[in-house]
């Protein structure tokens, strides 16, 4: 069902509109989505990734999941053949844009204050700052949140979810939102299975299965360099795939609107 | 706990819309489901301070749980599903196309010209 135009106000429900009620009041009907400016604006965001040609990735996780780690791990071995920049979301400080600078990749931190995700506002006053001309991939790394990131598109053609062998293996189970949403589940710090005996690897991907989401699941230790063949594999297909897209000529139509229509916040 | 952010999304549209009619808001109805990301408990407590000072203050909100509801890419079959398990109820696959549930609906938007005079 397409929530953004309008058109699921349906014969069904459309007697709904307009409606008199007792007392002079007036009940009208609406049927649209409460994120209705956001997600407009990250279909702009997208617009603007596909023109690029550049592959947008919203790594979603919980604080302390390795996501700065598996950044820095990427930059090391990708930052010769492929041109990475970082949108990173925190609620105070730039030490994780900081780290990730460190590696020799572009990175902006994006202070949330007290906002707990990033919105699609948010990453489009920062895309402002970044080149997007002859990058390939983007990494959006999302406030360290497992709720709230998940119910606002930032424009993003996939989302990736970190779970750490340090928490609980049914986390996608607790938070269905976030891990229905994801297209592909990175199990990190898989050094340290051998420590961690309650966390099965096989009981995660199975609650992942049960969100009806069939996203790969890989587990890989960013420190150790252990399993990140399948990431940077991942990454290369997708970025084929986009690239492939934006060559065919329908997409190009679509990427051509330009900021002549500004959202409004 | 980004429901206050919601709120605030949601009443940039109600408030165009009584200000539109020249209205005061008395009541907002929602769609919210188990997938939406949104606590329905929490949405009424941030609504209560959205609102504050706007044409929806004391406005009330009516929020209708949507079920959770999926569809069998298997068997063809529809069903009721629990967020954590969106298995077919029929023949147990997993593989499932989710067709409710995931709701955040603005519904319906209730307004009031009559005692304008009075809060003016």
């Amino acid at each position: 069902m397409c929530e953004t135009c309008g058109c699921n106000v349906t014969p069904g429900n459309v007697h709904l509109a307009w409606q008199k009620v007792p007392n002079g009041t007036t009940a009208i009907d609406v049927l649209g989505r409460l994120l209705v400016a956001n997600d407009r604006l990250a279909g702009h965001n997208r617009a603007h990734f596909g023109a690029h040609g550049v592959l947008a990735v919203n790594l979603m996780a919980a604080p302390g999941s390795g996501k700065t780690a598996l950044l820095e791990a990427t930059a090391d071995a990708l930052r010769q053949e492929l041109r990475i920049a970082v949108l990173v979301g925190d609620l105070e400080t730039e030490n994780d844009a900081r780290r990730i600078r460190a590696r020799g990749v572009p990175a902006l931190q994006i202070t949330t204050g007290s906002a707990c995700h990033l919105d699609a506002h948010m990453v489009h006053d920062a895309l402002h700052k970044i080149e997007l001309d002859g990058l390939d991939v983007l990494f959006i790394e999302n406030v360290g949140n497992l709720v709230c990131p998940a119910s606002f598109d930032l424009g993003q053609r996939r989302n990736v979810a970190l779970l750490s062998f340090t928490e609980g293996d049914d986390k996608p189970a607790k938070y269905p939102v976030l891990f229905r949403k994801a297209d592909l589940v990175l199990l990190t710090k898989s050094d340290l299975a051998p420590h961690m005996e309650d966390f099965d690897a096989a009981r995660a991907e199975r609650c992942v299965r049960d969100l009806a989401n069939a996203a790969p699941v890989h587990a890989l230790s960013a420190r150790k360099g252990l399993g990140l063949e399948p990431w940077f594999e991942w990454l290369h297909e997708e970025l084929t795939s986009i690239r492939a897209e934006v060559a065919s000529p329908s997409v190009q139509e679509e990427s051509r609107h330009g900021h002549g229509e500004r959202m409004a916040r | 706990m980004h429901e206050l952010a919601l709120c605030q999304a949601l009443l940039e549209q109600v408030e165009e819309i009584a200000r539109q009619r020249s209205a005061r808001v008395t009541r907002v109805h929602l769609a919210v489901g188990p997938l939406s990301g949104a606590e329905p408990r929490l949405l009424a407590e941030a609504y209560g301070i959205a609102t504050a000072g706007t044409a929806a203050e004391n406005s009330e909100l009516v929020i209708e749980a949507a079920a959770v509801r999926v569809r069998c890419r298997a068997c063809g079959a529809e069903s009721t599903a629990s967020a954590q398990r969106l298995l077919c109820a029929e023949c147990g696959n997993w593989q499932t196309e989710l067709t409710g549930g995931d709701e955040l609906l603005l519904l319906k938007v209730e307004l009031s010209n009559n005692d304008l005079a009075v809060t003016a």
